[in-house]
């Protein structure tokens, strides 16, 4: 919202290789209790995330800065050279948003039914 | 498969065995079978017999539909126009074609808004560019549910010179058959058929032509000879179906009515689709932070047989391209499709039954992720 948004570090949430709903619950894991105008970056690799992020920013008033595709050269670099297939080695790609977390909801007290915060479907 | 259809079924087994292009008394016999149900579509669709042939498959009508336009069309172009959300045998055909030109123009995808609904003004300017040889809107989304604005979408075709594939497969037997259309494929199944049996409608004024040598089956259409039985039955399940239809239409679109309203109650939902001008029988929800895999396999424990539209539930780990074009969450999805009603009797119990378990379902679903209090 403010200006000043940039004092805030940036969180990064690396959900590569996790399959849908997965990433969103990473993301809104961390939104949950971050300020609003906290920059968070989101790894994801799943091909759902593209769509369901978006929608996710929608339904809870985040902003969706940036959506960007990685592809991935060094899948092994971080295997510390020793063998074996690295975990995660499909990732031949993935993606990569920059969320804005806006004002919070009112806690809206756990599960509940929830009905306020039930979007419209649009 | 609606009682009667299979009934015709086996009775047809024995009686349409023989070749229909021959001219001993089984063929013609055979023959008189075929026309009949020809016939049967004709007058459904209210187009002439010799225009409407069968194919062994909905998406193979639509393939064919697709291949002869394009093929009609060569000398103007290659250029298609497909909404983003047609079946996959529109899209994956175009990109196929597109993909092996080398030219990425050459299939232009039009996009939908968050209700599914085409933006005839991205279709037209997609449609004027020259060399544009086709055009392929569906009559609604067997997903989603929403209808095409066929007849504005056809007169604007029109208007360029563009003819329109129109995918019924959806639509027909559920809702009024489309009168908007140069090409129009339907699937047996979606009216009680069996399945195995498509309808490929071809009528006389457009320009089509199927590729490759000519052929003497189906009016030129097809090379696979239709197995007289299953267009028998599937004639037959549209006779029925199509006399019971306006009650069909009234009991399912009551059904769907309350379990939209079901599922609007549930906290975190997208109901995809329009809530008016759409089919009476299907409905399509997402939730968030549920896992689509999890939620069918739940539901199925408690004796629900439910598709889903999610990326974890199908083969290729994508998610439903519907979904995707609309901008609706596609994790979490359920999608319902309301049987005909001579199918099942009891649809109305199982419903309410539906509807009252399903909060708990998902909430089982939404606990076992750690995600009930996001």
């Amino acid at each position: 919202m403010n200006p000043d948004s940039e004092r805030v570090d940036p969180i990064e949430v690396d959900a590569r290789g996790l399959r849908c709903p997965l990433p969103v619950i990473r993301l809104a894991q961390a939104a949950r209790d971050a300020p609003a105008g906290t920059c968070i970056v989101v790894l994801a690799s799943d091909p759902a995330a593209r769509y369901d992020i978006a929608a996710w920013c929608r339904m809870r008033d985040h902003e969706l800065r940036e959506l960007t595709e990685v592809s991935e050269m060094t899948a092994v670099s971080d295997s510390s050279g020793k063998n074996g297939p690295p975990a995660q080695s499909d990732h031949l790609g993935y993606l990569r948003f920059v969320v804005l977390v806006g004002p919070q909801q009112s806690k809206a007290g756990g599960t509940g039914s929830g009905s306020e915060r039930s979007s419209r479907a649009m | 498969m609606l009682p009667a259809a299979r009934a015709t079924l086996m009775a047809a087994l024995d009686a349409g065995w023989a070749d229909p292009r021959r001219l001993y008394t089984e063929g013609r016999g055979a023959r008189a079978l075929l026309d009949q149900a020809r016939e049967v579509f004709a007058q459904g669709l209210g187009v002439r017999p010799a225009e409407v042939s069968f194919l062994p498959s909905g998406p193979a009508a639509l393939r064919t539909g697709l291949e002869g336009l394009r093929h009609a069309g060569r000398r103007r172009g290659a250029r298609m126009a497909a909404t983003a959300v047609e079946h996959s045998a529109i899209l994956v055909t175009g990109r196929y074609h597109a993909a092996a030109a080398q030219d990425p123009s050459l299939f232009a995808e039009v996009p939908v808004d968050r209700l599914g609904r085409v933006d005839l003004s991205a279709l037209e300017q997609a449609v004027v560019v020259p060399g544009t040889v086709l055009a392929a809107v569906q009559s609604a989304n067997g997903e989603i549910g929403t209808r095409q604005p066929l007849e504005r979408a056809h007169a604007l075709c029109r208007t360029h010179g563009v003819p329109l594939l129109v995918d019924a497969m959806a639509s027909l037997g559920r809702d009024a058959p489309p009168r908007h259309f140069d090409v129009l494929a339907g699937d047996a199944r979606s009216w009680g058929g069996p399945s195995g049996l498509g309808v490929l409608v071809v009528p006389e004024r457009t320009r089509w032509r199927r590729p490759g040598p000519a052929s003497e089956v189906e009016n030129g259409r097809t090379d696979v000879e239709p197995m007289i039985a299953l267009a028998l039955a599937a004639a037959e399940a549209w006779r029925q179906t199509e006399a019971n239809r306006t009650e069909q239409i009234a009991s399912s679109s009551a059904i769907i009515r309350r379990l939209r309203a079901a599922a609007g109650n549930l906290s975190d939902v997208n109901v995809v689709g329009d809530p008016l001008d759409r089919l009476p029988h299907v409905l399509t929800f997402s939730l968030l932070y549920v896992d689509g895999e999890a939620l069918v396999i739940e539901l199925d424990r408690r004796g629900f047989a439910l598709g889903s539209g999610s990326a974890c539930t199908s083969s290729t780990l994508e998610p439903s391209h519907v979904l995707a074009a609309t901008g609706m969450l596609t994790h979490g999805n359920v999608r319902v499709t309301l049987p005909l009603d001579p199918i099942a009797p009891t649809l109305d119990d199982d419903v309410n039954r539906f509807i009252a378990e399903l909060p708990d379902a998902v909430a089982a679903v939404r606990a076992h992720l750690g995600a009930s209090d996001l």
